[in-house]
This record gives C-alpha cells, structure tokens and sequence, in this order.
C-alpha cells in the first residue's frame, strides 16, 4: 500500500484553495468520466482516484488530517489515539458508519475509516460503478450459429446470447452486471471481448471465407465434379474445363454468417491450385509430349 | 402479443431526483422519445440506459443538454471507428497470414 499525493491526482499544490480544488476536480472528472471513455481502464482507474483525492481535498476536516500526517499516514491513527487521551483522557473517536469503502484505495480506507468522523457524508455524489471487462474465447465454428452460454463473473452466473457472425475483437455490453455503484449510484457495466480461434482450415475475412483446393491437373483440363467441405457441410462443385491456377470462385451464401442478420451469409471463395503430376511413366511421358507437339 | 415496456416520467424524475422540464429540453434536442399512454407521459424501456447515461453527465459533469447533445454524435463516431478498426485489424490479420 503506498502514499498517494491526493494534490499531485488533482495536479494542485498543497496551497490550492476550495475554488482550485473544485475546479481541477470537475475538469478531470469530465475528462476521464467512465460514460466518455467506454471501454478505457485506465481512465476508469484514473477517475476512481480523482473521485478519491476531491472526497479528501474537498472535505476541510479531511484535508487537515491528511496534510497533517501526509507520508506517515501509517501512523496517522496512532497519533490521532494519543491525542485524543491527552486531550479528553479516554480513546479515540468511534469509527462507524455503513459506508461502502471497496471503490476506495487501501490508503484512503487506511487513513479515513470506513467512515471518516468528520463529516464524511458531507457531499455524496452518486457514481456509476466499474465497468468490468472479460475476454471470452471461441471457436470459429461456435460462433457459426447463435448460441447461449452461460459465464460466472464475480461468482454470478450469466447467460448470455451470442449471436452468429460475431467478430474477433467485437466487444458486447451487458448492462449493470460490473462493479457496484459508489452511494447508490447504478451498477457498471459488463464488456465482453471475443477471441476467436479459427480451428478450420478456412480463412475469414469479415463475412467470406477462403480457402485453397487443390485440383488434379486432369481435372483442370477437362473439368469434372468435385466435393468441397463448407461450415453447413459437403457441397458438390463442378469444375468448368480449362480451369486456370490461381482462379477464384465464389460459392454465394456460403460463407459466414451475418452479424445479426438472421438467414443473411457471406460467400465461400475458393482458390484452385492446380497440381501437376509427378512420377510419371514412360507412357505417360509419351503421351505429354505427343500432346506439346500437336 | 408483443408488449413493451414504458417507464412513468414522473417516477423517473423523482427517482433520479432530476426536473422535468430537462427531460423536456432532452426532447427537443431529438435525445430522447416520450410517449403517452394513458394520459400519462413515459419513456421506452429500451430508452432508460441512454436516458441514465445522459442524467449522470448532467448531474455528475454539469454537462447542458447541447453538450450531451455534441457528445452523443462523438461517443457514436468513436464506436463506429472502433468497430471499423477491428474490421480493419481482422482483414489486415487475413491479408498477413495469406503471405
């Protein structure tokens, strides 16, 4: 647990007046505000501690102990005991109250309390709590149809809808399932990554899919049928004569599904490749180069 | 049967401890929707996160509704760009393994 200069959060000095301190508070609080910067833990982080240093600069009583003790804050409350005795002879001030410190650092519970005895309840904004972020990983296949599953965050389970077509790196927000609101201000939210683990041998780029086949060269010069496994399964092909390497065809509909576009695909695209034989016999030899000659 | 849920103003306002005349100035600013059923004024279910976000600008961030407003427009052109750079990233990751 290390000492944290509440003045330096603000960028004040320690000769700021109310006027400062409330100014530099509400310009930082507007920059790093959680509803201005979604998704962004470092501002959350950030604004939590801003919120902390204007809950002790602002507060006089609050201020005074802190610069007071400042670096020896580890002993703050020992001195405030010797004190007391000295003064009134019996110990110190009760420390009580129900307020919930977890949004606070350790420094600040260490210092202040659960609840400070002086006045603590003074200014109490409400504030959105925590935005808690998760990384969720899938298989390419798992997010070929929308399907439920369930996680368990901070020991709650969750159901949750992943629709089909969801993207790597897409982020989803379920509402009011992150971090608990300071002084009853609404519950954060909850982000949700997708890492998706291709675990084909098909590529994706967005909607459509890619691959190679490989095609013998007979094939390619004469045409034929082949079969082509798609995610929905076996697909028959008919490959046209003449096929040239490196062509590229487009199987419509085949491809991946449309995010949140129910029944809407993508396209398959396929790449021949076209592989000449090897090992060949004298025959055939014979019969290439008959062929070269006609 | 589909049904919707609606949320009484009034109680909005007294539970969010917010005016109602800037709910109002919300409305003509095109921010929000109200609706009337039954003679009473309500907003839409699915409109109560948005209309939340905006009354924690307003009380925590001092922040008018022209403001909200302009930062409505930006907080849509940042998640549009976001989803547009993971778009990027993805074909660029396609293109990179195509190597």
């Amino acid at each position: 647990m290390d000492f944290i200069d509440y003045y330096k959060v603000l960028g004040l000095d320690k000769n700021a007046t109310q006027e400062d301190i409330k100014k530099a508070y509400r310009k930082l609080a507007r920059k790093l505000h959680p509803d201005l910067n979604p998704n962004d833990k470092e501002a959350h982080k950030k604004f939590q501690q801003v919120n902390e240093a204007n809950e002790v600069l602002s507060d006089p009583e609050k201020r005074k102990k802190y610069d007071q003790y400042g670096k020896d804050w580890q002993h703050a409350e020992q001195f405030e005991q010797a004190r007391q005795s000295q003064q009134q002879g019996f110990g110190r001030e009760p420390f009580s109250g129900d307020f919930d410190s977890s949004d606070f650092s350790d420094f600040f519970t260490s210092m202040f309390g659960n609840k400070g005895g002086s006045g603590f309840r003074q200014r109490q904004t409400k504030f959105r709590g925590e935005d808690y972020h998760a990384e969720l990983k899938l298989n390419l296949t798992d997010v070929y149809k929308t399907h439920q599953q369930v996680l368990t965050v901070n020991n709650k389970n969750i159901r949750i809808t992943i629709p089909a077509g969801v993207e790597n790196g897409q982020q989803i927000k379920i509402k009011g399932h992150g971090g608990p609101g300071i002084n009853g201000g609404p519950n954060g939210d909850l982000y949700i990554s997708f890492h998706i683990i291709n675990n084909t041998k098909l590529r994706r780029d967005g909607n459509d899919l890619h691959t190679t086949v490989d095609l013998d060269l007979y094939t390619a010069v004469l045409g034929g049928e082949i079969v082509i496994d798609t995610l929905d399964g076996k697909v028959k092909l008919n490959v046209k004569p003449e096929t040239q390497n490196g062509i590229k065809i487009k199987l419509k509909g085949k491809g991946f599904p449309v995010y949140k576009k129910e029944g809407e695909f993508g396209d398959m695209v396929i790449t021949f490749q076209i592989k000449i034989p090897t090992n060949l016999t004298d025959k055939q030899k014979e019969l290439f180069e008959q062929l070269s000659k006609s | 049967m589909q049904t919707e849920n609606m949320i009484v103003l009034d109680e909005f306002c007294s539970n969010h401890e917010v005016e109602i005349s800037f709910i109002r100035s919300l409305e003509e600013y095109g921010l929000i929707e109200t609706i009337i059923v039954n003679k009473t004024v309500c907003v839409r279910g699915n409109e109560l996160s948005k209309l939340e976000q905006i009354v924690r600008l307003h009380q925590e961030l001092n922040i008018n509704p022209e403001g909200i407003d302009a930062i409505n427009i930006l907080l849509k052109r940042i998640e549009s760009m976001q989803n547009e750079i993971t778009a990027l990233r993805n074909k660029l990751d396609f293109y990179q393994k195509d190597q």
